[in-house]
């Protein structure tokens, strides 16, 4: 009997002899291959591979450089996330879905808010202060993440330059990130019922410029790839997917806008206020990888005008609540920075530790416990830069989730992979797979 | 809104059982579009009373309880009937107390042209957790009824290829199920210990 | 002007270990490790944004890892991820270095669940520790600054073999966290 060797060069099984290519002498292995009569050939891309995004792999079965079957194996991030918080609080839980599709860290917070907000009945408690900001947020969060998945697509494809400036963009919006919430990435800020605190003082100027300043800065991806003749030759007519295959896959986001279909729930079932924008759909009619390409270039200047209005909206609301005025649901405290350097309001724990009683032990049990939830079960959708992202919120009228499930366009999207590359050339699977704009911790959560 | 409630255990440590309560159906009307989305299923699919177990109407949401033996007739009625055209996939979720109905699976539906959702949801029992599967209806629920297997353990009877998607191929158990332990490790830092969090001073 | 002006006739003298360390440390090649949300932020990092890796001429990640020297975990590693993580770092030719960017890489973070491993080092030996969540690209430019210097005093033959002797001496004698007092004591 064979011991199994992992690291062996290869190996035979019933499928036929498996090499393992572990960055060694090709050519030997093409001559091997080549003396035996088998035609098919079965690739394995991934799960550590620079062309998928992330820990994605890909099982290619080629006929020369024809991709005959293309299967995608997921779960090499998967995080235990929507169990986890079933053991932590409602308001906790921004903590942990923040970090699934870490590109879009505020849309995941707020489809989770919203859905928190709908079982505790208070949606239109939400001060319009909180709703603005959140659609501020929201937007700027779609360039940051538009300009990854343009950067590292255009990346894969080989195009270096589109990447330099897609980070530099993105570096802008995580400044403004940095400003309100005090972190870059995975911020927690928007909470159930709210935002967890005001903007700070001078916000409103910095992002005006910042958006200035991204406007210019835009055109020049747009003049390195929009209408390039390599860039166009290795997109157009690339993972084909019509409207039809995108209703049975359900697939959402540019994907099916790139189908001719303006579907975007921030126009057809608005949330946060998105009715009172101005902005448009964009579609394509293409079904291929420029159209997406298109929609989500376009999409950044749809994005900068929403965020314009809602900076007008936010400079008439100056001073107004960014919290329900509910005090059983609404954090305590109103977060400042104290002279030790942690967050909370010295004015408050004064007040707390040597006035009230009431209020210490009001403060206590809603950090320490949480505020209830009324039992039932509620889906709430938002349209995140991949798609429809729903949150599936049960409550069994404790203090934390009796189950969370989150419908991640990431990992309904990536179905799509077959249909979009069988039978065409290897090189475009990474297209194909790049304009699907799948983030793995979102796939995988 | 504080306070505790049902068994009264303020110890809070560990023995709390939690459970969700199951709503019982909704009274006509509906309101919104549901009266309608209910009419409309009923002039086309004449066994409606027999198939659909309870209409609930919740948080201005619907819900369509659907025996699992006519899950895949009432999916094909919404789609080319009422124009369901998306599924937006498939959620387990476990009530191990609810008895005979342990297991729930629950349909998102989205319809395009009406731009209207609604919701199926599906309950079985634990020692016999068959679904059948919508996947011939809807293509994309491929993944999602795999997920949900590799999460709970329902099977969903043809299914193309029913396997793990998630986890790794030899793992044991269905992690999101109630029963199964979250699994954490308690952490030693500096003379404490703290417990993970499934096992640490809980309120309910 | 230059170097060249400083050195006596032309010539200079160092120890093999010194010379060794020198060139490792300035072309040290890290493989493209990206696993989760640590991973954009090396991505950051590697880009000419704004931090520019480049200036420590390491701007080129590899993407095999037997072109590689450096593995910088960026992410949380699932049971799943856990045996491909070690053939990678298995596949790297030695000398090679680990770095566990962020929390998650380093203890498991906040998923201390069913499918995070608890820390990669139950998996690959870790040269730093990065914390953070994710670690701003500034403290990932550190990280590898400080792996630099380790990697420059760092010795070798019979010295090293003494060396990893006495580290691992030190490991066995050295007080588990759980008698570890802190403040406390």
């Amino acid at each position: 009997m064979s011991v199994f060797d992992p690291y062996a060069p290869s190996r035979d099984t019933t499928e036929g002899t498996v090499y393992s290519v572990t960055g060694g002498d090709w050519d030997s292995l093409v001559q091997e291959i080549g003396s035996t009569k088998e035609e098919r050939v079965v690739v394995n891309m991934g799960p550590q591979h620079p062309s998928p995004h992330g820990v994605l792999r890909l099982v290619l079965e080629l006929e020369g450089e024809t991709v005959t079957e293309a299967r995608a194996g997921i779960g090499y991030l998967h995080t235990g996330i929507e169990k986890n918080m079933e053991y932590r609080s409602w308001t906790q839980g921004t903590t942990f879905v923040t970090r699934m599709d870490y590109l879009s860290p505020l849309f995941n917070e707020t489809a989770y808010c919203l859905a928190v907000e709908k079982l505790l009945g208070i949606t239109q408690d939400v001060p319009e202060r909180a709703s603005v900001i959140r659609v501020m947020m929201m937007e700027l969060n779609r360039i940051s993440s538009h300009m990854v998945a343009l950067g590292t697509g255009a990346l894969e494809l080989g195009a270096i330059s589109p990447m330099f400036f897609a980070f530099r963009e993105r570096e802008i919006v995580l400044d403004i990130f940095e400003m309100i919430s005090g972190l870059r990435m995975n911020m927690a800020y928007v909470r159930p019922g709210g935002v967890q605190q005001d903007l700070p003082e001078g916000a409103i100027p910095k992002i005006r410029e910042a958006v200035k300043l991204m406007r210019k800065n835009f055109k020049d991806n747009t003049t390195l790839l929009v209408g390039n003749s390599i860039w166009m030759k290795r997109t157009q007519g690339i993972g084909y997917l019509d409207l039809a295959g995108c209703t049975t896959l359900g697939i959402t986001g540019p994907v099916l806008r790139s189908t001719g279909l303006p579907w975007d729930l921030r126009k057809m079932q608005p949330y946060c206020g998105y009715e009172d924008y101005n902005f448009d759909v964009i579609t394509a009619d293409t079904c291929d990888v420029y159209g997406r390409f298109l929609i989500r270039m376009n999409e950044l200047e749809q994005s900068l005008r929403i965020i314009e209005q809602a900076l007008d909206k936010l400079e008439k609301l100056e001073g107004a609540p960014v919290m329900v005025a509910d005090k059983k649901i609404a954090w305590p405290a109103q977060l400042a920075m104290g002279g030790d350097g942690l967050g909370n309001s010295l004015n408050h724990i004064r007040e707390i530790m040597g006035t009230s009683m009431e209020s210490l032990i009001h403060h206590f049990k809603l950090v320490t416990e949480g505020f209830h939830v009324p039992a039932g079960q509620v889906y709430a959708a938002i349209e995140s830069p991949r798609g429809e992202l729903g949150a599936q919120v049960v409550s069994d009228g404790g203090t934390k989730p009796y189950r969370m499930h989150f419908r991640e366009p990431s990992f309904n999207n990536l179905q799509a992979t077959p249909a979009m590359s069988e039978g065409g050339m290897v090189a475009d699977i990474i297209g194909a797979v790049a304009s699907i704009d799948p983030v793995m911790g979102g796939v995988d959560r | 809104m504080f306070g505790a409630k049902g068994t009264g255990d303020t110890s809070g440590y560990g023995g709390l059982i939690r459970t969700a309560a199951s709503t019982g159906s909704s009274e006509r009307p509906y309101g919104s579009y549901f009266d309608e989305v209910a009419d409309d299923l009923e002039r086309a699919y004449p066994m409606f009373s027999e198939a659909i177990e309870r209409v609930v109407v919740d948080r201005g949401e619907l819900t369509l309880h659907v025996k699992r033996e006519k899950l895949v007739e009432v999916s094909k009625i919404l789609r080319d009937s009422l124009k369901f055209e998306m599924c937006m996939g498939v959620s387990g979720v476990h009530y191990p107390t609810d008895a005979g109905r342990e297991l729930h699976a629950v349909y998102p539906l989205l319809s395009l042209t009406n731009n209207r959702r609604i919701r199926l949801e599906v309950s079985v029992p634990d020692l016999d957790p068959h679904i059948p599967s919508v996947v011939e209806v809807w293509a994309g629920n491929n993944w999602h009824e795999r997920e949900v297997f590799d999460m709970f353990g329902i099977i969903f009877d043809g299914h193309p290829g029913l396997t793990r998607i998630l986890m790794p191929d030899d793992w044991q158990g269905h992690p999101q199920r109630k029963d199964y332990a979250l699994g954490g490790i308690p952490v030693e830092y500096k003379g404490a210990t703290t417990p993970p969090p499934n096992e640490r001073r809980s309120y309910k | 002007m230059g170097l060249e002006e400083k050195i006596p006739s032309g010539f200079v003298l160092t120890t093999v270990e010194k010379l060794a360390g020198y060139m490792r440390k300035n072309s040290l090649w890290p493989a493209t490790f990206g696993l989760a949300c640590c991973a954009i932020e090396m991505m950051a990092v590697g880009s000419a944004a704004k931090y520019d890796i480049s200036r420590f001429g390491m701007e080129v990640f590899r993407a095999s890892p037997r072109q590689a020297d450096l593995m910088i975990v960026a992410g949380r590693v699932s049971n799943k991820m856990a045996p491909v993580l070690r053939q990678i770092y298995d596949q790297m030719a030695a000398p090679k270095w680990v770095i566990a960017m962020g929390a998650c890489a380093s203890s498991g973070g906040m998923f201390n669940n069913y499918a995070i491993v608890q820390g990669v080092d139950h998996v690959v030996p870790v040269d730093i520790y990065l914390p953070g969540c994710p670690p701003r690209p500034e403290m990932l430019l550190d990280a590898i600054l400080k792996l630099h210097s380790k990697i420059y005093d760092e010795k070798l033959g019979s010295n090293r073999a003494q060396i990893i002797k006495e580290v691992e001496l030190a490991a066995m004698n050295a007080k588990p966290t759980i008698e570890m007092k802190g403040l406390l004591a």
